[in-house]
Parts: structure tokens; C-alpha cells; sequence
């Protein structure tokens, strides 16, 4: 077999000699970080962006918790609370979800493949680095006369073409630019995962995280550019006169909503696919045993992906689509329940009599299964056609996609890092610290979530800086939920900061017990370069 | 590589894809192509969207283009009621009003309606009226032989005008549609207008 390993590793490591040719050890300073081509350093650059952006866009959701603490307006003019909820969707969508993902895959797609690296290194490097630009364009834009986007994170015709600021163009070209990174970091996924596996590592025996990392590469690279296609039209309608969404001149600003929701449904999913794949390797390795339905879970993350193609009319309801057309959207959502419960059930059966122990990433993934649970039901309530009649465009929606996407997507990431920092850091971080983010998360999360179900079923309407009387006492808890939240996560940046600097007990390369997968067979912390000989999987 | 032959498929591809990296090439191609593909198909909605609404109806569009009469048979067993509202869109500053609020037809018997517009401020506008009709399924079968919305209404400060309409229903229209609304929204399209026609309306005499 020595020979196949030999002939396998000379080209695969062409561009780690390449990068070795010159410094034969890890380089020092920025010039490392700005021309780094190595997929771990990616990873991290990714982690800390998405994280810094998370603590950004929080800090927005803060200011809007803190205007919507009491009715009547006080501290904010309602403009500015229309950019704030605008750039904190999009920056926690497109600037902390998204990069961390990518960032975790950077990380780990390679190690768990038993790959040496990513297949485009010098493309890995762009695509990350063209990020902190594209936000920093968008964060400029507040700062231009007029303000910042005001017309929401999905940015509707006419809103965005018809009575938006001068800093459209600003918001257009900043997701442009969001746009090419993440394609191109789909790409890199797709390329990797194709050509790069290990001798052995059939399809079938790859990891959970890296096919549903797959699918969401794919679907990444099949929306991405129809997100761009729309932003594109919103900028000529707006400076250049043409009039796809324009009903004086032929086009047809609900032709806008359709565009944008062919890429926004697979967009949901790009955000929580992953998260399936990380809850995936956690839940097996605290239960002791093997994940229930290996397969199953191949086949409902691919299902998921391809419904995700053909049910976007169902955020559209309210706008007077035929019924048939309406059942046909409703159906085909609720259809998506059955891939996503075989999922959970999946879960579940992996615990189910195992030998559970309850480290803080099984705390995460267990909180992630119940709460993503919670937000996918009131997701199948939305489905219903003339349910959504009465809650379109309330704080039930609100509170929906806050619970799949900060207990799903969030939680998942969370655990995800707890996880296989130990790995990365060689240490393992101070549980205690880890423990109290935890809980201070899970009971603020739901203190500042919950009640938006109950303040939207009673007609709370989103995206507005007042409310009636009524919702008073549960906005004071929401708010209250809301900065307790915020204010857990700063013991996570302290816990990663803590860990970064090595402080801790060292760990072993297997890190915990149960871990099974390639990168839990190289030293922790992981070496710069790994699996420059491909490892032989059985 | 003898060694290589004996491996699965599977294993085969992904090492001889770690052999040489322009098969690296030819994946991004590949994908590249889906990613050029799918822009394009973002801008392909457009039409497709209208050509899909053409067929349908379901955007409640009715045709730009006016019809023929032909000597449809009219359905006397049949009497359907037509009701037209007016709007102007955000700062379209006309008073545009349907003078016949409703009308009860046979299917395939002519109808013809008035409308009413003023423009009340000192500069000449040109405005564009765009219909739609609720349920959009009944888009499909209203006919205008005539209609001010097929083309561009020019006024000069102060004036006012009576704008027809004529139209028959299809008399295939479906038996459960009885009763169907016909909005027209007026649009300010003087800034987008051609300039001949600017310049039109300025030298015009009047109507």
C-alpha cells in the first residue's frame, strides 16, 4: 500500500511545499494572517470575524431590545430603528452564521477527510479576506446622509428601490461582494471534498458535517448568484431607470419577492444544514454509540435540500396568489417536516440507551434538538395558509426564525466550538466558565424569545419601533431576556480568549471519549500541516 | 498505479483527483458554469415570470394589447358584475376617478366605461395607468377593444380629460367567477417619458 500513499501524497502537497519552500515554520505576525494559505489559520480567521460580527450584530439587536423596552418612542428616531433591525439581519445572516460555518469547515472538512489542506489555498485566502471588506462597506453605510438600508434584511421593491437612501448602492455592492466570498468558498468545499479524500473514504463513510457541508455548498452555488441577479436589478431600477419591479414601466414589484425568495428558502436551509451535521458527531460521541441512521441522515439532509427549491411562495402567501397555487406551497413546506423529523428521530435513537454524559457541548446539542424542535413546529404553524394570513409580518415569525436560527444555528456553532476547540487549542477550556455560559444562554434565550410567540398570536407587528399598551409587560421580558443574553456571550469571548492562550489542562489527541473520525487520530492541538500522507481509511 | 487499479472505483477518484491538480481545474470549471448559469437564471425569471403571468393570469394583469371584437356569441344565462376602482400611485398628484363605478354584463356583450382624470397642479405630467384584476384569474378573459391604459396619458397643468374604455368578457370565463374588480393605478412617468413626448405635450394646443 506504501506505494499508492507515496504517489497519492506528491501532488496533493504541492502547495504545502510550495508555502513550506519559503518558511519551514509556522510565520509570525500579520503577514501570516493577511497571506496565510493554511486551512486551520482560514478557519480561525473565519471564527473570529463571525464572531466579532455576532457581537456587532448583537449589539444592535441590544439597541433595538432597548427602544422596544417600553412603548412609545424614546430613545431612537424610527428611522435608525429600521437600519438597525436591516444591518443586524443582515450581518448575523450574511457576517455571523455563514462565516462561521465556513469557518468550521475550513477547520475541519480537511482534518476529517484526511486531506492536507484545502483543494484552492490561494482562493481560501481571498475568500475570506474580501469579507471584512464587504461589511465594512455595509457599516459605513449607516454613517452616509440619510442613513443606512432601512428596508429590512430582504430588502423588497419598491422599498429598496423606490424609497431607499443614496447608501442602496452602498448595501448592493457590500452583498455583492458577501456573494463572490461565499461562492467561493462553496466552490473550494465542493473541489475539496471531491478530489481530496482520503484513500478508503468513500462517500458513504464520510463524516455527517462534511456532507451536509457538501449539500450546502451546492446550495450555496445555485443561489448565491440568483441573490446577486436581485441585487443587481434593485440597483439599476434604483440609478440606472430600468423597471423590473417597477409596475409603471411593465415589471412587477411582486416578481421582486419571487426572485429573492428562491434564493432566501435555500438560504434558510445553507444556515441550518450544517448545524445538522455538527449535532451529528456530538450526540454519538456523549451517547457511546454509533449514530442511529447513518444513511437516513445522508438522504433527508439531500431531500431537505431539494425541497428547499420549491416551497419559497410560502413566504408570500399574503400576496394574493391563486389557492391552488397556495396549497401547492403549503404542502410542499409541510413535506420538508418529514426529512427534518427523521433527523430528530435520529437523535434521539442515537441517545436512546446510550451511556450519556452531559459535557458542555452535549449540553448545547441536546438545547439545540429541543429548541430547533420548538422553532420548526411553529415553522409548520406558518406553513398553514390561512394561519399565516394572521401572523405574516408579526413577532411569531420573529420569534420562529430567532429559534431555529440562534438555538439551531447559533447553538450549533456553540457547540460545534466547545467541542473541537480542545482540538485546536491542545487545551481544555475552563469548563466551569463554559458551564455558566450555558445555562446564563439557555434560560436568557428562551426568556427573550419565548414571548415573542405570544405577543405575535395577539398582532405585535415586526419591524416597528412602537407598540400597543398591551404587549408592555411581555416587551419589558423580552428586553430584559434579550440583554441577558447579549451579556452571556461576553463569557464566551472571555472563555475562547482564555483558551487561545493556552491556559487549561492539556488534552489527549482523542480529546473525549467516544469521538470517532479522522481528526481526532492527530495530536491535539492539531499540528500546523496534517495528513500530508493521506491516511488509509478501512 | 497497478496497486491504484485494484482499489475501488471510488478510491480511484479520489486519488487520482490528489494526483493532478488540473482535475481540480476541471471541477471548478464545472461549478463555475452552475454559478454563470445561475445568474443568468435569476435574470431569466424575469421574462419567465411574465410569460408564466400571461398564461395564467395570476398576477391579475390584463393584456397590454388591445383585442378584436369578434362576434362572440353572447351568453345571455350569464350576468356578471364589473367594478372599477381608481388609485394614483405615491406622489402622482391627479384626481382620477371611474365615472361608471360598476357595470353588469352578459359574457361576449361590449361594455364601455368612462374615466376621469384632472391634473391639478401647474406642470404638464405624462402618466401611465396600469390595470389589475381581482380575482387574477378573471385577467385571462377581459377583452378591451379600447383602453387609455394602452398608452401614455399626457395632460398639461389644469387640464382634464374623459378616458374611455371598452371591453367584453370571454364568455369562457369560468362559471364560478361571477363578480370581479378592475383597478387602475395611475403612475407619474413624465421623468422616464421620451423626450419628443415631453416636448409633445408641451407645444400641444389642447385637446
Amino acid at each position: 500500500m506504501s506505494t499508492v500513499t507515496d504517489t497519492a501524497n506528491t501532488p496533493a502537497t504541492d502547495d504545502a511545499h510550495g508555502h513550506d519552500d519559503h518558511h519551514h515554520h509556522i510565520p509570525k505576525g500579520i503577514t501570516r494572517w493577511l497571506l496565510t494559505t493554511n486551512h486551520k489559520d482560514i478557519g480561525t480567521l473565519y471564527l473570529w470575524f463571525a464572531f466579532i460580527m455576532f457581537l456587532v450584530g448583537g449589539a444592535m439587536a441590544m439597541v433595538i431590545r432597548a427602544e422596544l423596552f417600553q412603548p412609545g418612542l424614546q430613545i431612537i428616531e424610527p428611522n435608525f430603528f429600521n437600519q438597525m433591525t436591516t444591518v443586524h439581519g443582515l450581518i448575523m445572516v450574511f457576517g455571523a452564521v455563514m462565516p462561521a460555518f465556513t469557518g468550521l469547515a475550513n477547520w475541519l472538512i480537511p482534518m476529517m477527510i484526511g486531506a492536507p489542506d484545502m483543494a484552492l489555498p490561494r482562493m481560501n485566502n481571498w475568500s475570506f479576506w474580501i469579507l471584512p471588506f464587504a461589511f465594512l462597506i455595509l457599516l459605513s453605510s449607516l454613517f452616509v446622509e440619510g442613513g443606512g438600508p432601512a428596508f429590512g434584511w430582504t430588502f423588497y421593491a419598491p422599498l429598496s428601490t423606490t424609497y431607499s437612501g443614496d447608501s442602496t448602492a452602498l448595501f448592493v455592492f457590500s452583498v455583492h461582494i458577501m456573494g463572490i466570498s461565499s461562492i467561493m468558498g462553496a466552490i473550494n468545499v465542493v473541489v475539496t471534498i471531491f478530489n481530496m479524500r482520503a484513500p478508503g473514504m468513500t462517500y458513504m463513510k464520510m463524516p455527517l458535517f462534511v456532507w451536509t457541508w457538501l449539500i450546502t455548498a451546492f446550495l450555496l452555488i445555485a443561489v448565491m448568484p440568483v441573490l446577486a441577479g436581485v441585487v443587481t436589478m434593485v440597483l439599476t431600477d434604483k440609478y440606472f431607470g430600468t423597471s423590473f419591479f417597477d409596475a409603471a414601466g411593465g415589471g412587477d414589484p411582486v416578481l421582486f419577492q419571487h426572485i429573492f425568495w428562491f434564493f432566501g428558502h435555500p438560504e434558510v436551509y445553507i444556515m441550518i444544514l450544517p448545524a445538522f451535521g455538527i449535532i451529528s458527531h456530538i450526540v454519538p460521541t456523549f451517547s457511546r454509540k454509533r449514530l442511529f441512521g447513518y444513511a437516513s441522515m445522508v438522504y433527508a439532509t439531500a431531500s431537505i435540500a431539494l425541497l428547499s427549491f420549491i416551497v419559497w411562495a410560502h413566504h408570500m402567501f399574503t400576496t394574493g396568489m391563486p389557492v391552488l397555487a397556495e396549497l401547492f406551497f403549503m404542502v410542499a413546506t409541510m413535506v420538508i417536516a418529514v426529512p427534518t423529523g427523521v433527523k430528530v428521530f435520529n437523535w434521539v435513537a442515537t441517545m436512546w440507551r446510550g451511556s450519556l454524559t452531559f459535557e458542555v457541548p452535549m449540553l448545547f446539542a441536546i438545547a439545540f434538538i429541543i429548541l430547533f424542535t420548538i422553532g420548526g413546529l411553529s415553522g409548520l404553524m406558518l406553513a398553514i395558509v390561512p394561519v399565516d394570513f394572521q401572523y405574516h409580518d408579526t413577532y411569531f415569525v420573529v420569534a420562529h426564525f430567532h429559534y431555529v436560527l440562534v438555538t439551531g444555528a447559533i447553538f450549533s456553532i456553540m457547540a460545534a466550538v466547545y467541542y473541537w476547540l480542545p482540538k485546536w487549542t491542545g487545551r481544555m477550556f475552563d469548563i466551569k466558565l463554559a458551564k455558566l455560559h450555558f445555562w446564563c444562554s439557555l434560560v436568557s434565550v428562551n426568556v427573550l424569545f419565548f414571548p415573542m410567540h405570544f405577543v405575535g398570536l395577539a398582532g405585535m407587528p415586526r419591524r416597528i419601533p412602537d407598540y400597543a399598551l398591551q404587549f408592555a409587560d411581555f416587551n419589558k421580558w423580552i428586553s430584559i431576556g434579550g440583554f441577558a443574553f447579549g451579556l452571556s456571550q461576553l463569557i464566551f469571548l472571555a472563555l475562547v480568549i482564555k483558551a487561545c492562550r493556552k491556559k487549561g489542562e492539556k488534552v489527549s489527541s482523542q480529546v473525549w471519549d467516544g469521538a470517532e473520525g479522522l481528526e481526532w487520530e492527530i495530536p491535539s492541538p492539531a499540528p500546523y500541516h496534517t495528513f500530508e500522507t493521506p491516511p488509509l481509511v478501512k | 498505479m497497478t496497486e491504484l487499479d485494484k482499489q475501488t472505483s471510488d478510491d480511484k477518484a479520489a486519488q487520482s483527483a490528489a494526483l493532478s491538480p488540473q482535475s481540480h481545474g476541471k471541477t471548478v470549471a464545472k461549478l463555475l458554469a452552475v454559478v454563470v448559469g445561475m445568474f443568468g437564471f435569476g435574470f431569466a425569471l424575469v421574462p419567465l415570470y411574465d410569460v408564466f403571468c400571461d398564461i395564467t393570469g395570476i398576477n391579475g394583469k390584463t393584456s397590454d394589447e388591445a383585442a378584436v371584437y369578434e362576434a362572440v356569441e353572447i351568453d345571455t344565462s350569464r350576468m356578471i358584475t364589473v367594478e372599477f376602482i381608481t388609485r394614483t400611485n405615491t406622489g402622482m398628484p391627479w384626481e382620477f376617478s371611474a365615472q361608471t363605478k360598476r357595470v353588469e354584463v352578459h359574457p361576449g356583450e361590449m361594455a364601455e366605461v368612462a374615466f376621469y382624470v384632472r391634473n391639478p397642479v401647474s406642470r404638464d405630467i405624462i402618466a401611465q395607468a396600469i390595470p389589475s384584476v381581482s380575482p387574477g384569474t378573471a385577467a385571462l378573459y377581459v377583452n378591451k377593444t379600447e383602453c387609455f391604459c394602452f398608452r401614455h396619458q399626457p395632460l398639461k397643468a389644469g387640464e382634464e380629460a374623459i378616458m374611455p374604455m371598452t371591453f367584453y368578457i370571454d364568455p369562457q370565463l369560468p362559471e364560478d367567477i361571477t363578480f370581479f374588480t378592475l383597478q387602475y393605478t395611475l403612475y407619474d412617468i413624465t421623468a422616464s417619458a421620451d423626450e419628443a413626448e415631453v416636448v409633445a405635450l408641451n407645444n400641444s394646443l389642447g385637446r
